[in-house]
């Protein structure tokens, strides 16, 4: 693998260059981020007299540093260097010049054209949406460059070529590099029409290029929210409510307020909770204090309801009809010689990445400045503006690495950066604060996973066959209540993705759904809804597969005759695993597919049991339909990832409620994957992909059905109830 | 007033004795390098050396580490261990978010510096305390294989 490109962001050793980048911000200059110094250094000179700037997206400075201007937010999914590398192909740029920062907030320029109006990121789209905008991006910077050197040396556009960022005309003898033609191609049209690269053409594009974060963050220079520091700026942490729908009732802070170190302590209101903000010098200061401070709650309103009464009222609910999602003939005339059923429980899950949340802002004379790994920009300019009566454009945003995210930071009601605009607003001094939550804070903080369950029943006929499958699902609505929700829908179709789209070929099918309300609130986590369809169709699968004594992937090949693309990714999985040969005695395979965002993956998994109730998953072998593959080896990070993040939410993770109140708080009690249960990953791609279709999320769902039919097979023990903890089983 | 021996320097911060050492570290002497995840040693985000001891600083207090060198992630590249750490988790590519990677590095050098060959076990043993949630797991135990073979 290529990890040349991107050594020029050396900035081991030069954190002070990463501070005075965000000082200057403070003073109101724009916040350059992503890789580090070199990106400080380049925002700090401002704008550079030659620069040639042909739309929002990149600028060619006269040092011939070609700067990408990324409309989607890197929160470790790798989208930097994906923009980069369709900007750059086009452009034939100098990857070692090329340097990557974080766009404002403005959906006038940065829309994501999968989100309709809004800028953020999401639904695994970075680099379907990209594809072809980043890519004329470039190409029409290049037209422009190669468009000057015509004029410059009087010779034919059409006879010039372009490779790493040095224009080029063999018969005249004449080359120039990007930054010394800039200033003159950015007094040329910008071209409307311009030509894209054929495939053979690529350079870069189905390359592994070096991530372009690689050093910054194995240096500690990359810069997070957690880490902005701005003259007169204030910590504040939150006492936010015990239970979900509590209100403030009445506070003491005298205590609190006399300590040194001590700003205020302020009482905040959003539109989602309401509660107190203890401001002081530092976080040890503002958490110590806080413990000083009496609280009491309103609580006649809040949940008081525990995790077994949920599900207790979920399965009460799934034994009446629910709102039709799906219907393909009738499940009622399938004539089922006999059935089988299975009930499905999956928990809420908190997002836990590894940054808590955090936001930093400041209300200015004109308006509000917010600094914080956003990833929703719109909606925190909506949400932010609305709290202040100010307009969306008085809301500026700079836009930082995200410390992890898995769905949480793009949060529909902006909970986190409304609270920070709200802490601001309540002090009242104009001076910036920061809004830590600790680890408690952001795991009692809300926006789960939904809890969900999930009932199956399968009509067989005779020899075994499907003739009907009714699916039936409860569960809370993850947009219901918020601008995003389709209007008239009758159904939140987050709830049934996976679900009403069950790829097999069964002629009756019927999926219903109840949805069921809460003060508890949820939100999308990695995968969304396919976080619990697929693992409850996979596995039910699986369950059918005993009964009728088949094999779990000849039963899935049988049932996807007009399904191309699941049929190539498992078999690709299959053969890869060796799928049928021979495993010594303790160890099983299990297989799963599913498909989300445009693309679809098959995970084998190979278990072993290692003692009675213990299982290690040695190796997870991946087929992968991401259409075509943009970076080789960030598509497999991503696909890593999600294996981990899967596997660990279906091993350990659960969010539980006793009495209205969360029982985890930390990573003692809310277990996740570590690196002695992290297994093998081999990741392999269906080839001839023409774009990109979603990859940081669709390898997820497969893992746990995998594993679970792995274990099924091993031991006849069905894990329906999540995570496997509730069945006595671990993975170590 | 107390005096910390950090990365060679001898620093002086107001903090009260009680402080942990990531607050003392992040808040008072502006190395954000190092970084907050749990606050209960739970994670492993914090992990500085102390006495060349990977050690997590979210519960150290400051009234601890007096007199002790601590060496964070911003002057981990002066051991040449440290060293090759950073240099391999660049050529593998291990960061995704990155927020976690400072304690991983750290807790990874401690390792190397007391092992040159560390087995898979040992790689268990030394890194399972620090948490990505990004589950960058399987190129940190490429990176520390392909470190150990630089320092060979």
């Amino acid at each position: 693998m290529n990890n040349k490109p991107f050594e020029i962001l050396n900035v081991s050793d030069q954190p002070a260059v990463t501070r005075r980048g965000v000082l200057k911000a403070g003073a109101g200059l724009s916040l350059a981020i992503a890789a580090g110094p070199m990106l400080s250094a380049c925002a700090d000179k401002g704008p550079v007299a030659g620069t040639l700037a042909p739309g929002p997206f990149l600028r060619i400075g006269n040092d011939d540093i070609v700067t990408v201007i990324s409309r989607n937010s890197e929160i470790g999914q790798g989208t930097f260097t994906g923009i980069a590398t369709l900007i750059a192909e086009e452009l034939d740029a100098d990857w070692t010049k090329v340097v990557v920062e974080a766009a404002p907030a403005d959906p006038s320029k940065y829309a994501n054209p999968g989100f309709g109006p809004m800028q953020g990121t999401g639904g695994s789209n970075a680099m379907a949406s990209s594809w072809d905008q980043m890519r004329q991006a470039g190409a029409v910077a290049r037209a422009m460059l190669v468009g000057a050197a015509a004029e410059q040396w009087g010779v034919p556009a059409s006879e010039i070529t372009v490779s790493a960022g040095v224009v080029s005309h063999a018969g005249k003898n004449k080359s120039a590099r990007f930054g010394e033609l800039a200033g003159r191609a950015a007094k040329r049209a910008v071209p409307k029409d311009v030509a894209l690269k054929k495939p053979e053409q690529y350079v870069l594009i189905g390359k592994d290029a070096a991530r372009v974060d690689a050093r910054a963050k194995s240096t500690g220079t990359a810069l997070y929210t957690q880490d902005v520091k701005l003259p007169d700026m204030q910590v504040a942490l939150v006492i936010a409510p015990p239970r979900f729908g509590a209100t403030l009732k009445s506070f003491d802070a005298a205590a609190a307020k006399a300590m040194a170190g001590v700003a205020d302590v302020v009482q905040f209101k959003h539109s989602v909770r309401d509660g107190l903000a203890v401001i002081a010098k530092d976080y040890w200061t503002a958490k110590k204090a806080r413990e000083a401070v009496k609280v009491e709650w309103d609580e006649s309103k809040a949940y008081t309801q525990g995790t077994d009464q949920l599900f207790a009222e979920y399965k009460a609910l799934a034994a009446k009809p629910g709102v039709e999602a799906k219907k393909i003939g009738d499940v009622s005339r399938a004539g089922a010689a006999r059935f089988v059923e299975a009930t499905y429980e999956f928990p809420y899950l908190s997002h836990a990445a590894m940054e808590p949340l955090n936001c930093v802002a400041q209300i200015t004379k004109d308006g509000c400045e917010i600094w914080t790994g956003a990833q929703l920009q719109t909606m925190d300019q909506m949400l932010s503006a609305a709290l202040l009566g100010i307009k969306p454009e008085q809301v500026r945003i700079n836009t930082l690495f995200a410390g992890g995210s898995f769905g949480r930071r793009s949060n529909p009601q902006s909970d986190f950066v409304q609270e920070a605009v709200s802490i601001a607003k309540a002090w009242g001094t104009g001076k910036p604060v920061k809004l830590v939550w600790s680890r408690e804070d952001d795991m009692h903080g809300g926006f789960y996973r939904p809890a969900f369950l999930h009932a199956l029943k399968a009509g067989l006929d005779a020899k075994g066959n499907i003739v009907s499958w009714e699916h039936r699902i409860v569960g809370q609505s993850i947009l219901e209540g918020t601008p995003l929700m389709p209007p008239g829908a009758p159904i939140d179709p987050l709830s049934i993705e996976g679900s009403a789209n069950l790829p097999y070929d069964v002629p009756n099918l019927q999926v219903d759904v109840h949805t069921t309300k809460s003060p508890v609130t949820v939100q999308w986590w990695r995968s969304v809804g396919s976080t619990h369809s697929a693992y409850a169709t996979e596995n039910f699968l699986d369950e059918i597969a005993r009964a009728t004594g088949k094999d779990a992937l000849e039963l899935r090949r049988s049932l996807l005759a007009k399904q191309p693309r699941h049929l190539a990714v498992l078999n690709l999985a299959a053969e890869k695993a060796g799928w049928g040969s021979p495993l010594p005695a303790g160890k099983s395979r299990g297989i799963a597919v599913h498909e989300c965002f445009g693309s679809v993956v098959a995970e084998v998994a190979e278990v072993s049991q290692v003692a009675p109730g213990k299982f290690k998953v040695d190796r997870v072998v991946c087929g992968v339909d991401c259409g075509l593959v943009l970076n080789p080896n960030i598509v497999a990070m991503q696909v890593e990832s999600s294996i981990g993040l899967g596997l660990g939410a279906v091993m350990s993770g659960q969010i539980t409620l006793k009495d209205g109140k969360v029982e985890q708080s930390n990573f003692h009690d809310y277990t996740v994957m570590r690196l002695n249960q992290m297994p093998k990953v081999d990741v392999h791609f269906v080839p001839g992909g023409q774009k990109p279709t979603g990859i940081g999320e669709p390898g997820l769902p497969p893992v746990g059905p995998a594993v679970a039919g792995a274990i099924l097979k091993l031991t006849g023990k069905s894990l329906h109830n999540l995570p496997f903890t509730r069945s006595g089983i671990s993975i170590v | 007033m107390t005096t910390l021996d950090v990365n060679g320097k001898q620093l002086e911060t107001d903090a009260s004795p009680d402080t942990p050492l990531l607050w003392v570290l992040r808040d008072s002497l502006n190395l954000t390098g190092t970084k907050f995840g749990c606050g209960m040693a739970q994670c492993g985000a914090c992990t500085v050396h102390a006495e060349g001891v990977a050690t997590r600083s979210c519960v150290l207090p400051l009234s601890a580490v007096e007199g002790k060198k601590i060496t964070t992630i911003e002057n981990v590249s002066a051991d040449a261990a440290g060293k090759a750490v950073q240099d391999a988790w660049i050529a593998e590519n291990v960061a995704q978010c990155g927020y976690c990677q400072s304690g991983q590095i750290m807790s990874a050098t401690a390792l190397l510096a007391k092992n040159k060959a560390p087995t898979d076990a040992d790689i268990d043993a030394a890194m399972s305390g620090n948490i990505c949630r990004c589950a960058t797991y399987v190129r940190i135990r490429a990176a520390i294989k392909r470190a150990a073979a630089t320092l060979a």
